[in-house]
């Protein structure tokens, strides 16, 4: 690898539009996301439900199913672009070099599958190893998260675990081949706080050691403050703002990212009532033209019926907004 | 589990005893069998000796009571046409209704599991379309009539297939089996496909149910996410899953296969436990017609018992509550 690319981001999206042809209409599911993550570094993904997130997820691993396609932009893992990757090199990349992380620990393991043979299967599905030396792979990254005596557990099914156990489960088998990307969806949204916060810490622990790159989708503010480097906010298909976590969490010029925080309690001075975005969540068939977070939004005006472009408004910050939230004096500024 | 099980043999027990009351007394209100039996210009004194001999002078109770005793024994009572006790006739003929019902049921398997996952996987296509319109016709064209027209077909215009009878059998334990001779297979294929027709539809369905529901589980995405073949996704984690209402319904399937082959068995001229009831039924051949009705709840129970046990074995989850 050349030094030039070795610089580069493990993981670059850019302009990612992900549709859905429904008999109803378009979804326009994902509609103009861009970000990017490098070697080592955690990304957080958050935004309200059905804004897309997911979807964003699946289309990096190339599991976006019928009727859903990726129509639009490009995502570029070491360069490469993988929303034109052929669906066989897609399956050497998926849980070998790309891992995904899905939300209900409940769902992910199949019920009737033992716990072996679905991580025999995945170390056998990228390596030529005998079955033994998957058993033996299998059973020490079972350790590895956390799972005791796992040449036993190795043989159980998954309803045998609790559900924080077969979360990590399903981590070790995200780990199996030490990835460079993984794609956590709501990993740890299932889970009660105090095993979300071992898993959380156990993780980031891992991703420091291999290197990995991480997109952690969540709805929680608070796990992207203590875990990510990055944030990207998304509403209706859109990243509405990115930049580093600590900038925009205390500084949000986005006025979508400003109600979100605004309505997390820990952030809120005692005793003063939590403040909640009015309206509802836009219906994405029907959004709409101009900024979609616009009937919501109480800075809006004539403007923001317009077609909103994203772009650095500041250095590092990107917001989608014409009136992005500068304290008064940093307004003036700029 | 030993508990469990002594738990299903006492219900079916019970069962069985409830049902012995029902079949007697049903089968004694469908007429009286003397008027059959005993030819017309037999003397008063010829036909109150022939009904004290095959016992139908007594009250109804009374008969029933020593049926019951005679059953525990294990005696169902002798047939009045063959003067044979009813339950060797009966299991004389069942090697060749149970080979009908189980090629029935393998047929239907073989073919229905491959084109219900067709149909399942490509649910738009022009082949899954057809399947399904094939499996709406398999459902309501009436067995007898195909059973016909398969003779037509096969037996008359084309001569391939032979249309009646066993051909020629092998006996293996003291029964003549069929499906051990290459003749005896070519007997068995139109009975067995004609039986496997309404079976062959319900597979098809089943499977095609089960595909579509198991893709969109999260575990499918999940193995696909784990970089599987597809082929594996389907071959293993999708079909492990839908292999077990298939076979529950297949199972349970079986006793009614049996219970129905009658009319295959008759259109074809094959010599089973189905066509022995029906000519039983034409004279009143009580103890027969008890007997078979008898065996028939039997061999229900125990398929409901082996389908459960089958299930606890493809399902873990069942499993562990079981033990
Ligand atoms: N198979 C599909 N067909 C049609 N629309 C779909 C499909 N899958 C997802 N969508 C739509 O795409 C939009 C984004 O869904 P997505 O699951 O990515 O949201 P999300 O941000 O992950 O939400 P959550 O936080 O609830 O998980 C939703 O409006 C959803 O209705
Ligand atoms: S563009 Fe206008 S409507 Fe949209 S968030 Fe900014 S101010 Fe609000
Ligand atoms: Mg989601």
């Amino acid at each position: 690898m050349t030094a030039l690319t070795a610089a580069a981001p493990t993981l670059e999206v850019r302009n990612l539009q992900t549709h859905f042809f429904t008999r109803a209409g378009v979804v326009k599911a994902v509609d103009d996301v861009s970000f990017s993550v490098g070697r080592g570094k955690v990304l957080g993904l958050v935004g309200e439900s059905g804004s897309g997130k997911t979807v964003t997820g699946f289309s990096i691993l190339g599991l976006v199913d019928e009727p859903g396609r990726i129509v639009g932009g490009s995502i570029l893992f070491h360069g490469q672009d993988l929303a034109k990757q052929s669906e066989e090199q897609m399956r050497q990349l998926r849980g070998n070099r790309i891992a995904m992380i899905f939300q209900d620990p409940m769902m992910t393991l199949n019920p009737v599958l033992r716990i072996d043979t679905q991580m025999i299967e995945t170390v056998q599905a990228h390596t030529k190893v005998s079955k033994e030396e998957a058993r033996q792979r299998a059973r020490d990254t079972l350790g590895m998260v956390g799972i005791p005596s796992p040449d036993e557990r190795l043989k159980s099914y998954p309803h045998q675990f609790s559900g924080g156990m077969r979360q990590r489960v399903a981590i070790a088998i995200a780990l199996l081949h030490r990835p460079e990307l993984i794609v956590a969806d709501e990993p740890t949204t299932a889970l009660d706080v105090t095993i979300q916060a071992q898993i959380l810490a156990e993780v980031q622990k891992l991703c420091a050691e291999t290197g990995t790159a991480m997109i952690w989708i969540t709805h929680d503010l608070s796990v992207v403050a203590g875990l990510a480097d990055d944030i990207a906010v998304m509403y209706a298909g859109k990243v509405v703002e990115k930049g580093e976590v600590a900038p925009v969490l205390d500084m949000p010029l986005h006025p979508y990212t400003a109600g979100l925080i605004g309505s997390v309690p820990s952030r809120n001075k005692r005793g003063e009532p939590l403040k909640q975005i009015p309206g509802m969540t836009p219906n994405v068939m029907r959004l709409p033209p101009g900024c979609a977070f616009r009937t919501r939004c109480a800075y809006a005006t004539e403007v923001c019926k317009q077609e909103v472009p994203f772009g650095e408004v500041a250095p590092g910050r990107e917001v989608r907004c014409f009136h992005p939230l500068f304290p008064a004096k940093q307004g003036e500024a700029a | 589990m030993s508990l469990y099980l002594l738990r299903r043999l006492l219900q079916a027990a019970l069962v069985m005893l409830a049902m012995s009351v029902i079949v007697f007394v049903g089968v004694y209100a469908i007429g009286d069998p003397v008027e059959i039996l005993i030819s017309p210009d037999a003397d008063q004194m010829e036909r109150e000796r022939a009904i004290k001999a095959l016992g139908l002078d007594l009250p109804l109770w009374m008969q029933y009571l020593s049926f019951l005793g005679n059953a525990l024994r294990g005696d169902l009572g002798r047939s009045f046409v063959f003067n044979e006790p009813a339950l060797q006739l009966i299991l004389q003929r069942m090697p060749a209704t149970l080979e009908l019902a189980f090629g029935a049921t393998i047929m239907a398997l073989i073919i229905g599991i491959p084109l219900g996952l067709y149909a399942g996987l490509k649910p738009k296509s022009f082949g899954a379309k057809c399947i399904m319109t094939g499996s709406i016709l398999g459902f309501s064209l009436p067995t007898f009539w195909v059973g016909l027209m398969l003779i037509m077909v096969f037996a008359v215009q084309l001569g391939w297939l032979p249309s009646t009878g066993r051909g020629e059998t092998v006996d293996v334990m003291g029964m003549r089996w069929s499906f051990l001779t290459w003749d005896g297979l070519r007997h068995l294929a139109m009975p067995a496909l004609n039986l496997a027709l309404f079976k062959i539809s319900l597979v098809i369905r089943l499977t095609r149910a089960g595909v579509r529901e198991t893709m969109l589980m999260d575990f499918v995405k999940f193995a696909r996410a784990k970089g599987l073949t597809n082929r594996r996704v389907i071959s293993v984690h999708v079909f492990k899953n839908i292999m077990i209402p298939v076979v529950t319904v297949v199972g349970l399937e079986l006793g009614s296969t049996i219970a129905f082959s009658v009319v295959t068995e008759s259109v074809f001229a094959w010599p089973g436990m189905g066509k022995l009831i029906i000519d039983s039924i034409n004279v009143l051949d009580r103890p027969v017609i008890v007997a078979y009705l008898m065996i028939i709840v039997l061999m229900f129970i125990t398929i409901n018992l082996l389908v459960d046990l089958s299930y606890s074995a493809l399902d873990p989850r069942v499993r562990l509550e079981n033990k």
